[in-house]
């Protein structure tokens, strides 16, 4: 059937390393401001918070409202074996990333086990109370600095190598995810979250794909807690409140749930979009909502759609033109 | 050996007996018919055979393994594979993912092969992709195979979920109310699929179904159920015509 050598394959790679190329080029020239540049690696780390959120919501059709307690215990995990470590910064940072990532999956393992059973209205609840919990214990687990955070987390040698460390991450992250959606083991959870009873009449073990959707989302969002503790070099628990949460949701939610190109493409807006308002001072944050709904709405609305599909494959026929490859019709 | 044999099946919802003392024999490859008025309690037999109720009393078997409280995953796998009387399908996946699902346990590749995309993925991808490829064309519905589920008009939806039980490879198919929902053109068509199933597959069927022309056009025997408990059982024309059974259908006079 497909085959990842396909003509997409190149065209794919051509825009991640172009997209790359554009971002480190306006970085190194000093067009882009210091704020800017430090976006550009939030916007990585919040993609890829987006993106493994959008595993469970969008794809398992389960509502958590605790993401931000996995992408903690991602960051305090990493950042803590870089705190107490003597290795190249590299070295540091990979291995941040496999034990931050490790303890989040084991989090969210056990969590998952736990709360199997519940559905809808209870599990957002569960989830949510499960966050709180979660960062009120770190506060109290020696070595990890308390209410005043852990601080000497080794930073990033430069804003383009923090991006261009972010950004590998965060193609990684997005390659696992669409593999995965592309696989059996995607196809069962989507079928889920389609009909529970149907899936268990064809034989599907419900409890053991949601404990694997809830360990692989929780892994990735423990990279991400990792890679916003390097940026950073400081953590507080204050930085994880359900808020945060409730942020992550909104991408998801406006990103169109079970797809990673609106995942993608929501997280950016989002992120961005204060930044970009900054001129507007006090208006920023009427502003910010004003768009929120303003996109919600249009989410929603049939007409905008249908826009949507026609310029969709209004590009696919140009690139049909241009055999630049893509989904052919 | 029956391929089906349920001995005295019965059920108890707090106090109420939905079902009682049920016993019946089905032959492989026999087409037998479960019928009765409503809530004459069909389903909830149904809903026994396929572990999503736990029965309080007796036991059936299949191919003569014992499976009575097993739940829905284990029993599909043993062989039992059924459709539902409100059609469920996974709405938002595409027809042909729609029976991949169905094969998913036929498959064999870990999810490290699934993400990394190494060999085995693409190639029981090929294979099972291929499969439900002919189980679709056998359904008419291959030309539809990118269609999602939920955009198929009705008839269609019907045969979809069939074609994704018999993915299942089961070796009983349950069939609740196939015909619900369909004028007499649609009924006459799904009567000759499920023959050519039952002939193709090998298939040993067991039918819920209230159209009385559609049991007595391919059931060779049935059950007749009432409240319950089994009002009459045999060849579908002696049952349907015994006095009891008319009774309960049609009021006594």
């Amino acid at each position: 059937m497909k085959n990842i050598f396909t003509k997409g394959f190149f065209s794919k790679l051509i825009l991640i390393i172009a997209i790359w190329a554009v971002v480190a080029l306006l970085m190194v020239s000093g067009v882009m401001s210091r704020s800017m540049q430090s976006l550009m690696i939030k916007i990585c780390y919040y993609t890829i918070l987006t993106l493994s959120l959008d595993l469970i919501v969008g794809y398992l059709g389960d509502l958590s409202l605790g993401h931000a307690a996995f992408y903690l215990v991602g960051a305090y995990a990493g950042c803590a074996v870089a705190v107490y470590t003597n290795l190249p910064l590299l070295v540091k940072f990979v291995l941040a990333l496999i034990v931050g990532g490790a303890a989040a999956a084991l989090v969210g393992f056990l969590i998952s086990k736990a709360i199997i059973k519940l559905r809808g209205d209870y599990l957002a609840i569960v989830t949510l109370a499960f966050g709180e919990f979660i960062r009120s214990f770190v506060k109290i687990i020696p070595g990890l600095g308390g209410t005043k955070g852990l601080m000497g987390i080794p930073s990033f040698d430069s804003r383009l190598e923090g991006f261009t460390l972010a950004y590998i991450v965060l193609i990684l992250v997005i390659l696992v995810i669409y593999n995965f959606t592309h696989s059996r083991h995607g196809r069962t959870i989507t079928a889920i979250r389609d009909n529970a009873i149907a899936s268990e009449s064809v034989g599907i073990n419900i409890k053991n794909n949601k404990v694997l959707v809830f360990t692989i989302a929780s892994f990735m969002a423990g990279m991400a807690g990792v890679i916003f503790g390097f940026y950073k070099t400081t953590l507080n628990p204050s930085d994880f409140t359900y808020n945060l949460s409730i942020e992550v949701l909104v991408m998801v939610v406006l990103g169109g749930m079970g797809s990673i190109k609106g995942s993608i493409i929501a997280s950016v807006i989002i992120v961005a979009l204060p930044e970009v308002l900054r001129g507007a001072e006090d208006f920023r944050m009427l502003i910010y909502a004003v768009a929120l709904i303003a996109m919600m709405m249009l989410n929603a609305s049939p007409r905008f759609t249908a826009i949507k599909r026609s310029f969709g494959e209004k590009m696919n026929g140009l690139r049909a033109k241009f055999k630049l490859g893509g989904k052919a019709k | 050996m029956s391929m089906l044999k349920v001995e005295n099946l019965g059920i108890t919802f707090g106090g109420l007996k939905a079902v009682d003392n049920l016993s019946l024999e089905i032959e492989k490859n026999e087409l037998y018919g479960l019928i009765g008025p409503n809530g004459a309690g069909k389903t909830t037999v149904f809903n026994m055979l396929t572990g999503v109720y736990k029965p309080t009393t007796g036991k059936f078997y299949l191919d003569g393994e014992d499976l009575t409280g097993h739940s829905s995953i284990e029993i599909n796998r043993k062989g039992i594979a059924r459709t539902f009387q409100n059609i469920r399908l996974f709405g938002e996946m595409t027809v042909a993912d729609n029976v991949m699902v169905g094969l998913n346990n036929q498959m064999k590749y870990s999810l490290l092969d699934g993400i990394l995309r190494l060999p085995k993925y693409f190639s029981e991808e090929r294979e099972f992709s291929k499969r439900a490829d002919e189980l679709l064309a056998v359904f008419d519905l291959y030309n539809d195979r990118d269609t999602l589920a939920s955009n198929l008009p009705y008839g269609k939806q019907r045969k979809l979920e069939i074609a994704r039980a018999l993915a299942t490879s089961p070796k009983l198919l349950l069939l609740d109310e196939p015909a619900a929902g369909m004028n007499p053109n649609e009924t006459a068509e799904l009567m000759n699929t499920i023959r050519f199933v039952r002939e193709k597959f090998d298939m040993t069927i067991l039918l819920i179904e209230h159209d009385m022309k559609l049991v007595m056009g391919i059931c060779e025997r049935v059950t007749v159920l009432n409240f319950g408990t089994e009002l009459a059982k045999g060849e579908t024309s002696v049952a349907l015509n015994d006095p009891q059974v008319v009774k309960a259908y049609l009021g006594d006079d």
